[in-house]
């Protein structure tokens, strides 16, 4: 697919893997719109559409799917301004990216040019920041957000034969073959 | 008296801006309209969503996979059943976990008991926001209190059911629970011959709902919608048939489409998908293999870096869930993709132009759920 896209549209297909292809966000509708009407592809429906904040960049994923030909197309497009992220909206092209994009906005503080009505879906204008965001509500310390180990993971008696029967509702079992010492107040990984 | 008429001649030509909700029944949930009418016609719409925002998304990256299986519960709360399932699949997919057969159907037989529930809360309360206020809705909750009566006996829970489990599902049913499904199986289709006959040719029904809220099979594939409101515009369109999950490809059913795609014909197509999801529950009842219903799976899952894109057909279509895994206990990424909320793409286009009865009517035949617009 990815070389066929690139043939089409020279220079928008930045790299591809099995699952998906990656396009220039600046592309980005030209390219659902050439996929949407290519009779090889046929995504005539855009399922869903998110986003993943990855630190440094965003990543903005489209899932298409061809009713006829019942098979799903994976783009993604890599937005690299992590402080003020931008692309071309879907709506043009998909009727039903309408509300997707307001909650990819809301969430995750991504703008779509062209959008007809970009407002905040969820939350209040004038909500502070975007809650998705990993860097939203930082925490002290040198820890990141996420969850890097099981609750209690070291905690429980090494010795204690530990399965489902004697667990109690405070305790996570070691995985097999354990973790070590490696605690969350060091710093995760 | 002639001053009076002419201000009022006055204020009749002026929009005026009508709210509707939170507190509405006909918005089936805390869900806002902001409605600008000119006489009985809308000329703008606006909804206003949020109310029951949990950020379900942002907590979920803070929580293992199985700890977040109750969050699944809470988005769709009246189909907690299919939602459980999806996360479950995508999971599975995402760490390579085998499913015992039995438990495949009996993942099938409770997301079919959840479908018919469900559609029979959202056909009940279609039919009362035509007009016919609480008696067909009660008849239709008859049924629908059988099926929660079933799901606790198995879980203990009737709406957030907590259910299935990764790997399989969290108990066999009791002894009890076979001839109860049974009795239920056998008298469902009669019963809902029952409901369709209490509404379907009733004169003020129909014209309720005949040829309102029509949506072109085109703008349906194009607006995202799924479901019931995609084959209601006569898109035959069902995951279990595309892409079939758990054991659906050994089961025999038709997938109901309607002609129109008005709001009669999806009220249709969730009345007949009930009589379908009967079927299905009567086979799988006939093929369940004997066997565990669950696989062991460490309870540290930690599924290798990754994505996912699974889903299943829900009560009100596609269900998805986007999982991005960064080989830590808890995903990276969580997201839902809730068919209530992408299936009102089309609402503004739907509502302008047309007489605010007919705008409420049209709403309820997309059979949203609030928790699931807003997770």
């Amino acid at each position: 697919m990815a070389a066929r896209l690139g043939a089409a549209l020279p220079g928008a297909v930045t790299r591809a893997t099995d699952e998906w292809v990656e396009v220039v966000p600046e592309r980005v509708q030209e390219a659902l719109r050439w996929l949407r009407d290519s009779e090889e592809f046929d995504a005539a429906q855009l399922s869903d559409l998110t986003a993943v904040d990855r630190h440094t960049h965003f990543e903005v994923v489209y899932h298409l799917q061809s009713l006829d030909l019942n098979h799903q197309v994976v783009v993604k497009a890599i937005v690299g301004d992590h402080e003020a992220p931008a692309l071309p909206s879907a709506y043009p092209v998909y009727k039903g990216a309408l509300l997707q994009e307001r909650e990819v906005y809301d969430l995750m503080g991504i703008r779509f040019a062209d959008h007809p009505d970009l407002r905040r879906l969820f939350l209040w204008e004038g909500f502070p920041g975007h809650p998705l965001r990993k860097d939203f509500l930082g925490i002290g310390g040198g820890q990141t957000s996420g969850l890097r180990r099981f609750p209690n993971e070291d905690r429980a008696d090494p010795d204690r034969q530990m399965n489902r029967d004697n667990l109690t509702s405070q305790e996570m079992p070691r995985e097999a073959g354990g973790h070590g010492s490696e605690h969350v107040a060091s710093g995760g990984h | 008296m002639a001053t009076t008429s002419d201000a009022a001649n006055d204020t009749a030509n002026e929009p005026y801006v009508l709210n509707i909700g939170p507190q509405h029944p006909s918005t089936h949930g805390v869900f806002r309209l902001r409605v600008v009418m000119d006489g009985e016609v809308i000329r703008d719409l606006d909804m206003i969503v949020g109310y029951l925002h949990r950020s379900m998304e942002k907590l979920a990256e803070e929580r293992t996979y199985t700890q977040n299986i109750p969050f699944t519960d809470r988005a769709d709360y009246l189909a907690a059943m299919s939602n459980n399932l999806g996360l479950c699949l995508a999971v599975e997919r995402l760490a390579g976990v085998e499913v015992p057969e039995r438990a495949s159907y009996l993942r099938v037989i409770f997301a079919e008991l959840q479908r018919i529930a469900s559609h029979a809360m959202a056909n009940g309360t279609l039919v009362s926001d035509a007009g016919a206020w609480q008696t067909p809705l009660l008849y239709m909750f008859r049924e629908r209190e059988k099926i929660l009566d079933l799901f606790e006996m198995t879980c203990g829970a009737r709406l957030t059911t907590n259910y299935m489990r990764i790997g399989g599902v969290a108990f066999d049913p009791p002894p009890e629970f076979w001839p109860a499904l049974q009795e239920l199986v056998d008298e469902l289709p009669a019963r809902i011959d029952e409901y369709a006959s209490l509404v379907q040719d009733s004169e003020i029904f129909l014209a309720r709902t005949r040829n309102v809220g029509v949506i072109t099979a085109a703008d349906a594939i194009n607006g995202s919608l799924v479901g019931p409101a995609l084959r209601g515009s006569g898109v035959p369109w069902d995951l279990r048939k595309a892409e079939p999950y758990c054991v659906y490809d050994r089961m025999e059913f038709e997938v109901p489409v309607g002609r129109h795609g008005d709001v009669y014909d999806r009220f249709m197509v969730r009345m007949e998908e009930t009589r379908q999801s009967t079927a299905i529950i009567k086979q799988a009842m006939a093929q369940i293999p004997g066997g565990p219903h669950k696989t062991d799976i460490p309870l540290a899952l930690r599924p290798p870096a990754g994505e996912v894109y699974g889903r299943v057909e829900g009560p009100r279509g596609e269900l998805g869930f986007y999982l991005v895994s960064d080989g830590t206990p808890a995903p990276y990424r969580f997201h839902i993709r809730a068919p209530s909320l992408i299936n009102l793409s089309l609402l503004r286009e739907m509502a302008v132009g047309v007489s605010l009865p007919d705008a409420v009517v049209a709403l309820g035949s997309l059979d949203i759920i609030v928790g699931d617009i807003d997770r």
